[in-house]
């Protein structure tokens, strides 16, 4: 079982076999607590994201719904990396919450009520931008599209990048250097503006 | 001489008991097809 492929596992998990889900956990469990744990620099948090992100992961495969577009573990990361942004999102809800009403003794309304999310101008200026720079991004070459869609959508360090691609850090830095400055032509091209 | 080694990253590995649960937690659940062939899972407890 060992030389079977992240596929081969998935595919016999989903057919009932959970030896295969220990040997998945087994496989990229160090490479994805490190992932998760140098971006929070904490243990116990680290070991709470991974757990969480295994149960969706679980829930996804059982459920039948994953659809393997990527390799697994960037699927994996991408997952984890999401879950450490909503960690972010409510740690600092918290904070606001207890800076007023704990720390000061004093109640202020404004910490009850929930911030208000982007109104639909916001929804569809981001939609616009998300769409502007896909469009864009379609214009790199292939190997470009690749590292700026793992550097910045699916969060990977470029020492990842490198290791995923099988390049050097170096060509990694390059190639993202140059998609940058594509993307930068390519906008003032088409007198394209990503900004609010 | 000890060799400086404060650049070079940790490597961590997460809690045994971590990877007990998940393994637990999934030998626990179950899938269930509903009649619009949705996937819902339930636990087998």
């Amino acid at each position: 079982m060992k030389t079977q492929t992240d596929s081969q596992l998935i595919l016999q998990y989903q057919n009932g076999d959970e030896n295969s889900l220990s040997y998945l956990i087994n496989r990229h469990k160090k490479d994805l607590f490190n992932f998760i744990y140098y971006k929070l620099m904490d243990e116990d948090l680290s070991n709470d994201i991974f757990q969480d992100t295994f149960i969706k992961i679980i829930v996804t495969l059982k459920e039948g719904r994953y659809k393997e577009e990527n390799k697994f573990i960037l699927w994996a990361k991408r997952i984890a990396h999401n879950l450490i942004i909503d960690h972010y999102r409510l740690q600092s809800k918290n904070i606001k919450i207890s800076e007023t009403s704990f720390e000061n003794e004093e109640f202020s309304i404004f910490d009850i009520i929930k911030e208000p999310e982007n109104n639909i101008e916001d929804k569809l200026i981001d939609n616009q931008i998300n769409e502007d720079l896909l469009k864009m991004l379609v214009m790199l070459p292939d190997n470009q599209q690749e590292v700026i869609k793992l550097r910045f959508f699916d969060g990977l360090s470029f020492k990842e990048i490198a290791d995923h691609t099988d390049t050097s850090i170096n060509t990694t830095l390059g190639r993202v250097r140059y998609a940058l400055i594509n993307l930068r032509k390519i906008m003032e091209e088409h007198k394209i503006i990503l900004t609010k | 001489m000890k060799k400086n080694d404060t650049l070079t990253k940790k490597a961590l590995m997460p809690k045994k008991e971590i990877i007990d649960f998940l393994l637990n937690y999934s030998k626990n659940i179950q899938t269930l097809k509903t009649k619009n062939r949705k996937a819902i899972l339930v636990s087998k407890n």
